[in-house]
């Protein structure tokens, strides 16, 4: 016996007239909108945004209560509630994606990438300037914090998940804390500890020294998710054959994870591109393009960001929002690039 | 044999000494775990002994009054100096509390929505977004916040003010509206949505699969469902996650210090555009403090570090018990 | 006829090895179809099943009389209970599962356009292989939690409880603690807790995935005592592994069977012929044991 096999169907899945009974609810609610904002002393998007959602869930709630009872009256509600809280969510970043978008482009030109602020001042017309020293003090700035921070992160991770001694409860509760230790805090302990007492002048190592605080909990943490994930009989069969446990880790453990472990010092490094408080204590913030991270003022891009806002001029706001646009096409390098590496978490 | 009492020996200790190799290696690994309890450490310690003169002469009362004031002579030696941070943090808990509640209810929704109501493209894409505002520099929030958002923000403070006026945190004598509290509060609120959601939709998504489809098995909506399985296994979580929050938005400095307008007096009318801040004030300060006044800004700082050290050591220790327990 | 329902006390030994297992079946007090007054039953015609392409189920048609015991017995991974899941369409839970053909219940297509699935839900209960009590709630509430997912109305709350506690075999162990928590009880006691639950809102068809294969053979015995008491009240369709359980409590025995390719049903017949003298040879093997 032998039947024709029919085709997959999905009766769950919304029928047109169930899209039909939506989309007349979507109209009657803006319909309603449209009458409620006119017509009464409301206005103003808010009012239009406001008005559309409660009307939505007003009619829907409405409908599935006349429909199905009680039960689902409450569960259409919760529909539109928790709809309302991803839209919410998700607006500031669309808003802020554009303004950058909208506001940095017309500051953007050739001439920002190839001159320093030595010659000009915030609120010069923007042809003169850029900010060359900006960007490569904010990456003289993250190399530095790098070179400082990944040893660190890194055994750190290795502590946990290698060693597993005594103190994992506490390190791991301590690292913990000191994701939530403040940015500027940070850079008042460079400040206090390093710069008053020893160096007594800004430079590029403080600002990387506070960056290297904020920057090793993250590598520490992402990297130890990843080292987890390293299945167990990897090590032991690294000890049955005996290895030492060093030479487990950095011939077998540390590979396998390796583009995890990449992932995690690229998340640390977009968590502090941006960080401007500490810069702003630490650094000195030169005009001029500064090789030497070891001696003398350094620029950077979030400093040069807060001195173009603060300067106030039309120009000087234009300069501002195109740094920011470079800082976030960075900060967006950066995670993109995490992401895509960190979608193979563990190399087979 | 069975004659004989059988004598029970004691269990044999193995030793294994480490290879010469191995001792170094769990040495460096050890000292390399242990940095973090020495940073803490010295953040502490440090701040403290540079702010010791200025807590030991203000006493109690660099947290209960509000004055900062310094005067100087023209040699630059300190005549009169007056520091209290009592609007400072009065100003950073009422920023850090509008913000946790207005934040809590969007990430929870949010996190309910990409857990249980998002098709899976669509939580893909929803995650990545969240995740990437949680990378976004808090210069980027500040200058949105003061240029876009807050003309916006005062429009609704206006609203809140004339239908809630008689609801003493609504309330305000003098109409000023702008660098309210309020509006760094929803600069915050927007900054910590990513956590909270974050942190709500992990714990959302442990909860455990065979009871969700026994309460669907039983002719439970989605809704019920939530509510009978999901919600009392994640509340301790999404405490946790909106304490997470709390710390991160006490801590925020150049943000807040762009929207809000400092003042030294305690003020808990949050839509009035007067507030403080104590990560704000030592960036207010900094740029012109007399040697004195930078160690009454350590003593701020260590004040902050600790506040917010609290905080965080609660929050994780509640998220880590609720994770733990699994059910 | 042996009424090893009403004799919890006696000796289990001897009624987990009987001599055969056509013997088991025969024993059984037989029992006609549509006796009862529960409707005319469930009914599934020509139901396939995908897991994205995955074809899993292929043309199950399957007539399930009221107050009947129906087990469904076959290797793992032939698509028993990916079918008891389409029934009271937890199915579509899974990413990208599709199905098609129809399942009726009392002649209404479940799947049919604008079915509030909740309400399918409550009348084919389901229990699952592992106990899945709420731990938030105690066993009282857990009996009643249904009624409170639905928000349903009832008139007598403590008589329900008292009555399917009763039903489920359980109320006189937990009569005395019904505050406290559903963990507290043991793995065959939850089960049994979870059987209760799934009768508090009244279903007419009851289905058991597996509910015995995470529990000692005691607890088995009693929860199939529990299953024969309930099947003079409603439609049962149990999916097990064990072909002495299957021929302890089912009237009707459907076997199912995957070759490689989507899970096929094989044979469907009175429970006492599938084991004595099954039509299709690959039964047979099945039964007497030479694969599977």
């Amino acid at each position: 016996m032998t039947t024709a096999t029919p085709t997959p169907s999905k009766p769950w899945q919304a029928s047109n007239k169930d899209r039909a009974i939506d989309g007349a609810i979507f109209l009657a609610a803006l319909a309603s909108t449209y009458l409620l904002v006119n017509f009464t002393g409301l206005n103003g998007k808010l009012a239009y945004f406001l008005t559309f959602f409660i009307a939505y869930a007003i009619i829907t709630t409405a409908f599935k209560g006349i429909q199905r009872g009680n039960a689902a009256a409450k569960d259409a509600l919760v529909n539109s509630l928790v709809a309302i809280g991803a839209i919410v969510t998700v607006i500031p970043v669309a808003s802020i994606l554009l303004t950058v978008l909208q506001k940095g482009l017309p500051g953007i030109s050739f001439g920002l990438f190839t001159h320093d602020m030595s010659l000009a001042t915030p609120t010069d017309p923007l042809s003169n300037g850029g900010l060359l020293h900006a960007i490569t003090g904010t990456l003289t700035l993250m190399v530095l914090a790098l070179v400082m921070s990944v040893p660190i992160g890194i055994l750190t991770a290795l502590y946990l998940t290698e060693i597993k001694g005594r103190f994992t409860g506490p390190i791991r509760f301590l690292v913990q804390a000191m994701s939530g230790v403040p940015s500027i805090v940070a850079g008042l302990f460079i400040l206090s500890a390093i710069l008053y007492p020893i160096t007594k002048a800004y430079s590029g190592l403080m600002g990387a020294l506070s960056l290297t605080i904020l920057m090793i909990p993250t590598i520490a943490r992402t990297s130890e998710e990843v080292l987890n994930l390293i299945p167990n009989d990897l090590r032991e069969a690294g000890t049955a054959l005996g290895g030492t446990q060093w030479r487990t880790v950095a011939m077998i453990v540390v590979p396998a994870a390796r583009s995890g472990l990449v992932t995690a010092i690229i998340l640390g490094v977009a968590r502090i591109a941006g960080e401007t408080a500490p810069i702003l204590l630490l650094t000195g913030g030169g005009d001029k393009v500064n090789p030497n991270a070891f001696n003398g003022p350094i620029g950077s891009l979030p400093y040069y960001i807060w001195k173009s806002f603060n300067a106030g001029s039309p120009e000087a706001i234009t300069r501002a929002w195109a740094g920011l646009l470079v800082l976030v096409g960075l900060v967006l390098f950066l995670f993109t690039s995490a992401r895509f590496l960190g979608a193979r978490k563990v190399s087979k | 044999m069975s004659t004989q009492e059988l004598v029970i020996p004691a269990p044999r200790q193995i030793e294994t000494e480490p290879r010469r190799s191995d001792k170094i290696f769990r040495g460096v690994v050890t000292g390399g775990g242990l940095s973090s309890l020495l940073i803490l450490g010295l953040i502490a310690l440090f701040l403290g002994y540079r702010g010791f003169e200025v807590l030991r002469q203000e006493g109690i009362g660099f947290i209960t009054h509000s004055d900062w004031s310094i005067s100087t002579d023209d040699a630059g030696n300190v005549v009169e100096s007056q520091f209290g941070l009592a609007a400072m943090l009065v100003g950073t808990i009422l920023c850090s509390l509008i913000a946790v509640v207005i934040a809590l209810p969007v990430s929870v929704f949010s996190a309910l929505f990409l857990n249980f109501y998002a098709p899976g493209w669509l939580k893909k894409l929803l995650v990545t977004i969240i995740d990437m505002m949680a990378a976004f520099p808090s210069i980027l929030f500040g200058i949105w916040g003061f240029l876009v958002l807050m003309p916006s923000v005062e429009y609704w403070a206006k609203l809140l003010h004339k239908y809630f006026g008689f609801v003493p945190f609504f309330d305000m004598q003098v109409p000023v509206f702008t660098r309210s509290p309020f509006v760094a509060g929803v600069v915050l609120a927007i900054m910590i949505i990513p956590i909270i959601t974050s942190v709500s939709r992990e714990i959302f998504s442990q909860a455990p699969l065979d009871r969700i489809q026994a309460a669907y098995a039983l002719g439970a909506t989605r809704w019920a469902m939530i509510k009978a399985v999901v919600i009392p296994h994640g509340r301790g979580g999404v405490i946790g996650g909106a304490m997470l929050g709390l710390g991160r938005a006490m801590g925020e400095t150049v943000a807040v210090f762009t929207v809000l307008n400092i003042v030294f007096q305690v003020n808990w009318q949050m839509l009035l555009g007067a507030g403080g801040n104590v990560a704000s004030l030592i960036i207010l300060k900094f740029g012109d403090a007399s040697p004195y006044e930078i160690k009454a800004l350590m003593a701020a700082g260590l004040i902050l570090f600790l506040l917010t050290l609290v905080v965080n050591a609660l929050a994780n220790l509640i998220v880590k018990t609720t994770g733990k327990s699994g059910r | 006829m042996t009424t090893s329902h009403e004799s919890e006390n006696q000796d289990m030994q001897t009624s987990v090895k009987p001599s055969s297992l056509a013997d088991v079946a025969a024993a059984k007090a037989p029992k006609t179809p549509g006796t009862s007054v529960l409707g005319t039953g469930l009914e599934t015609r020509g139901v396939h099943a995908w897991f994205g392409k995955h074809h899993a189920l292929s043309n199950i048609s399957l007539d399930f009389a009221a107050g009947t015991v129906t087990a469904l017995i076959g290797p793992s991974g032939c698509g028993k209970s990916t079918f008891i899941r389409t029934i009271n369409r937890m199915h579509e839970f899974i990413p990208g599962a599709a199905m098609a053909g129809e399942v009726l219940l009392d002649g209404k297509d479940v799947y049919a356009p604008g079915t509030d699935v909740t309400k399918i839900r409550l009348q084919i209960g389901m229990v699952f292989q592992k106990p899945n009590p709420f731990p938030s709630m105690t066993i009282g509430e857990n009996v009643l939690s249904g009624l409170k997912l639905a928000q349903l109305k009832v008139e007598n709350k403590d008589e329900l409880l008292e009555e399917c506690l009763e039903r489920a075999g359980l109320w006189n162990e937990v009569k005395d603690r019904l505050g406290a928590h559903g963990g507290s009880l043991s793995g065959g006691q939850q089960q049994r807790l979870c059987i209760a639950r799934a009768l508090a809102v009244r279903p007419q068809v009851l289905l058991m995935d597996e509910p015995c294969s995470a529990l000692d053979p005691g607890s088995t015995l009693r929860i199939e005592d529990t299953i024969r008491h309930l099947s003079d009240s409603m439609t049962i369709i149990i999916v097990t592994h064990n072909m002495q359980q299957a021929a302890r409590v089912s009237d009707y025995t459907a076997f199912f069977l995957s070759d490689g390719g989507p899970g096929q049903m094989i044979e469907v017949a009175p429970t006492s012929e599938i084991f004595s003298r099954p039509q299709d040879s690959r039964t047979e093997s099945y039964v007497t044991g030479r694969f599977g």
